[in-house]
């Protein structure tokens, strides 16, 4: 954990408060240990003389309960009073925080720096109880927000202004609790902002309301790269309501478009303003087609490609081997269409600017706009909103630098209103991928080859970086015992964007290994969840390791406490059939059970079993939540995902033509959290990737059919 | 354009809007009613509905125009007030049935009158009287676990009131 540098600011409305801040890591993307900071200040936790209890969030709850789970942490090591608690998003302030909120990493990274301010916080009160009270600070102790010491009692809150003024304890030495000693961590706990979310109180991007703001929709050239050639805008400026036409340049390091900005006193002005514009574009078309890609990637996977990871000699051995099952698998682009579309309220003046961003990188979005604008970074500040659904797409900075652009030329506040159908045909979508696999089994059935070539659409490719970097995971990390594995990459070259979507690439790879394994095992004639106990190695992890490392005795608990729980072995409702996937993703392992029927070609899940083992679950029942979300996302791309390409620009638009999964599509599902003194693991994401190969596998075990290609068609 | 009188909530108003403009953004971005959602703008995805007069409807393929002279019911008017929520929205907080929590809205109202129509639906009615509404974040199950427990909540509520509990 990073070192300290301390600093007491009392954000809110001054007045005596206790005030800690603390760092934490910079790099979500791997939030697995925090690095040090030049200014490592992040959050702060504050007592008021009216006992409550603040907490500034400094991450974005895009749905995931982030808002509860971290101050469920705080709050029970400084023992506070949980019906005391308020819980308040932090703006942008680059110096200090990295809000930043993806790789289902929040929890991972903060668990730690959360209870350390808590416990700070807690020994701080005890040493003002202590001092005024002329006792020892061992005769002092806590209970829910108060001090005792024999028959003497104090509020933390009467407790606040003496203990501000001491000095803060060294947050890496600060004595934390016993986990035994929990009295939130680990019981479900009521997400904070659900009632608001209940009545229409609740504020995402699109419900910001700002003094004298005007809105905007934009024209944006259909495929990447292009540019404006001409626009008419007199029949936009005829529609009442419309303001002002405006084009806006397509800002490369933010992945915009070249666009023509219709602004309006409100927003149906502005879109049927877009309606009657006239606009042209220019540039190179790309002849970018999904058919054409398709073959480009079939035709990459006939080669070798980028050996990866090579251990004993796959292709020798499946060459001559007897028992040999080879399979081509492949998935599409997916969009990620959260429920609320991309939109952004932005307000630029001379002197610097306020964003109102539904996002998942504040700072980020802060620091493009000031680039965008040639504002100083200082001047911007970011004000973030609840979001509707994020998933990976408010990872980017598109929709924020547009409205800047917008605000700057109007000299106005403005929200920019994206459409359904400019959020599907304008994301940065899940890379399209094809797969190459072999196995070899021995005569006496055992698995003794894995051959795996991956071809993609390269996110890195895309934003730099090696090829390879995003596109293995949940390949790469294959954790089965077998003695020849072999895993090559290969990308293939796409116009579209790409980037990350929940799960990343263990949406595809996580498909296929457990697809894959499944064929395997219905070759050998053994027991598909037999026979993945039976690939697991026997060794322990290092328990000193910093890093999380797989551990296959973590991993054997899930597959079999899901086969008992989903009656695995026993016999299926009639017509119906049961399929197996555990996957292992963002440092949790997660076992899915998928019971379903096909009737004259028609799929119906009807339940789903899931087990998660994530370490120490914080908020159980958060943890539930985002279970049962990843399975019906998992399932909504298993059933319906897919974006087509054609000369460049996504044919798809809307939810007519972007299936997601819908309530009767819903199965039943359980889950069931293994709990365990671990360390807090991921959970927004490896919900995700077992469930299409679980509902795939059963699709095999009713039908015979084995699907390698998502969407799933049924013959 | 002469203004259009709309009731929205129990009380009238008058709305100075292009007739054709639908009725989400009429609550939304002259009302300030911003409970009901923009999700799709086609009628597919119900992150819009509301209530006219008692019934389901898409706001964001309404126009204006058509809705003079009928009760407009938003989120924001289900409840008398927030120390006394309806069935519904109770029930969807003790099921913790939110995530990212952007269509509930549209759910809540539909379920709402789904429980006004059938005070004990199934499953399946459950299933049929939601299924155009979509949720990205997958809260389905807890959905389907909250309406029956609104049920639950409203006959608890009715009996009680039979024995004279509520005078």
């Amino acid at each position: 954990m990073s070192a300290n540098v301390v600093t007491r600011r009392d954000f809110i409305r001054g007045g005596a408060a206790l005030v800690i801040g603390f760092s934490l890591p910079l790099d979500v993307a791997c939030q697995k240990e925090a690095k040090p900071m030049a200014n490592p200040l992040n959050a702060w936790l504050k007592i008021a003389p009216d006992n409550s209890v603040t907490l500034m969030l400094a991450k974005c709850e895009i749905g995931q309960g982030i808002m509860t789970t971290l101050p469920m942490i705080l709050a029970d090591e400084a023992d506070v009073d949980w019906n005391l608690v308020r819980v308040i998003h932090a703006d942008t302030n680059p110096d200090i925080y990295d809000m930043s909120t993806g790789g289902s990493g929040s929890t991972i990274g903060q668990f730690t720096p959360m209870r350390q301010a808590g416990a700070a916080a807690r020994q701080m009160l005890i040493s003002a109880a202590a001092q005024h009270w002329n006792v020892s600070r061992e005769s002092c102790r806590t209970a829910k927000g108060i001090v005792y010491s024999g028959s003497q009692k104090a509020t933390y809150g009467q407790l606040a202004e003496a203990a501000s003024k001491l000095p803060i304890p060294d947050l890496k030495s600060v004595p934390l609790k016993d986990p035994k000693e929990f009295i939130y961590i680990g019981k479900p706990v009521p997400r904070v902002e659900i009632p608001s979310k209940c009545d229409g109180s609740a504020q995402f991007g699109l419900d910001v309301h700002v003094a004298g703001m005007v809105r905007a929709v934009i024209a944006r050239c259909p495929y990447y790269g292009g540019k404006l050639k001409n626009f008419d805008a007199a029949k936009a400026k005829a529609v009442p309501g419309v303001i002002d036409v405006i084009s806006i340049p397509e800002v490369s390091n933010a992945h915009t478009r070249a666009g023509v900005a219709v602004v309006a006193e409100n927003t149906w002005a502005a879109i049927r303003g877009r309606d009657a514009l006239v606009v042209n574009w220019d540039g190179a078309k790309p002849e970018d087609t999904s058919d054409a890609l398709r073959q480009r990637m079939v035709a990459l996977a006939n080669n070798p490609g980028k050996v990866l990871r090579n251990e004993g000699n796959a292709t020798d051995v499946i060459a001559k081997s007897a028992k040999k099952v080879e399979a081509d698998y492949e998935m599409p682009f997916l969009a990620h269409a959260t429920m609320e579309p991309m939109n952004c309220t932005v307000h630029v003046r001379s002197d610097g600017a306020e964003v109102w961003a539904p996002t998942q990188s504040p700072e980020w979005i802060a620091g493009a706009v000031a680039q965008a604008t040639g504002l100083s970074s200082k001047s911007i500040v970011g004000h973030t909103v609840l979001s509707g659904g994020g998933f990976g797409r408010r990872y980017q900075l598109d929709f924020a630098v547009e409205a800047a652009l917008v605000s700057k030329a109007i000299g106005k506040a403005v929200q920019v209103v994206w459409t359904r159908e400019d959020d599907m045909r304008f994301d940065f979508y899940r890379p399209a991928n094809y797969h190459k696999m072999a196995g070899a089994l021995d005569e006496n059935n055992r698995l003794i080859a894995w051959h795996h070539r991956i071809v993609s659409t390269s996110i890195r490719d895309f934003w730099g970086g090696k090829s390879e970097g995003q596109e293995i995971e949940g390949a790469i990390d294959l954790p089965y015992a077998i003695p020849n594995i072999q895993l090559e990459y290969a990308a293939a070259a796409t116009s579209v964007p790409r980037a990350w979507w929940r799960s990343v690439a263990n949406s595809f790879n996580g498909f296929v290994v457990q697809s894959f394994v499944d064929e395997l095992a219905h070759a050998a004639k053994q027991d598909p969840v037999q026979f993945r106990l039976a690939l697991l190695p026997d060794r322990e992890v290092n328990p000193n390791s910093k890093e999380p490392e797989f551990d296959p005795h973590r991993m054997r608990a899930v597959i079999q406490e899901a086969a008992t729980r989903g009656d695995w072995g026993k016999p299926a409702p009639k017509g119906g059939a049961r399929g197996f996937a555990a996957h292992y993703s963002f440092d949790t392992y997660v076992a899915q059970l998928a019971e379903v029927s096909v009737n004259n070609g028609n799929l119906q899940v009807h339940r789903v079993t899931c087990v998660v083992d994530c370490g120490r679950a914080v908020n159980p029942d958060g943890v539930k939540a985002q279970m049962e979300g990843g399975i019906v996302f998992g399932l909504a791309a298993a059933l319906y995902g897919e974006i087509t390409v054609k000369d460049g620009a996504v044919e798809q638009g809307n939810f007519d033509d972007y299936p997601i999964a819908r309530i009767f599509e819903s199965p039943e599902t359980e889950v069931f959290v293994l709990t365990n003194d671990n360390r807090p693991t991921g959970c927004g994401e490896p919900g995700v990737p077992p469930i299409a190969p679980a509902v795939t596998n059963a699709i095999f075990a009713a039908t015979g059919q084995r699907v390698r290609k998502l969407p799933i068609r049924l013959t | 354009m002469s203004p259009i009188a709309l009731n929205v909530n129990g009380k009238t108003q008058d709305v100075d809007a292009d007739p054709q403009t639908p009725l989400l953004w009429v609550l939304r971005d002259n009302l300030n009613l911003t409970g009901t959602k923009f999700g799709c703008g086609r009628g597919l995805c119900a992150a819009c509905t509301v209530h006219l007069n008692g019934r389901a409807t898409r706001s964001c393929i309404t126009p204006l125009s058509t809705v003079q002279g009928k009760r407009v019911t938003t989120i924001e008017g289900l409840s008398p007030d927030r120390n006394h929520l309806s069935a519904v929205q109770q029930a969807w907080i003790a099921e913790q049935v939110p995530q990212c929590g952007y269509c509930q809205s549209g759910f809540i109202m539909a379920a709402a009158e789904l429980l006004a129509r059938k005070p004990q639906p199934t499953d399946d009615d459950i299933n049929e009287a939601l299924s155009g509404n979509l949720c990205r974040c997958g809260t389905y199950v807890r959905i389907r676990r909250a309406v029956h427990r609104a049920a639950e909540i409203t006959r608890a509520e009715l009996t009680r009131a039979a024995k004279g509990e509520l005078a």
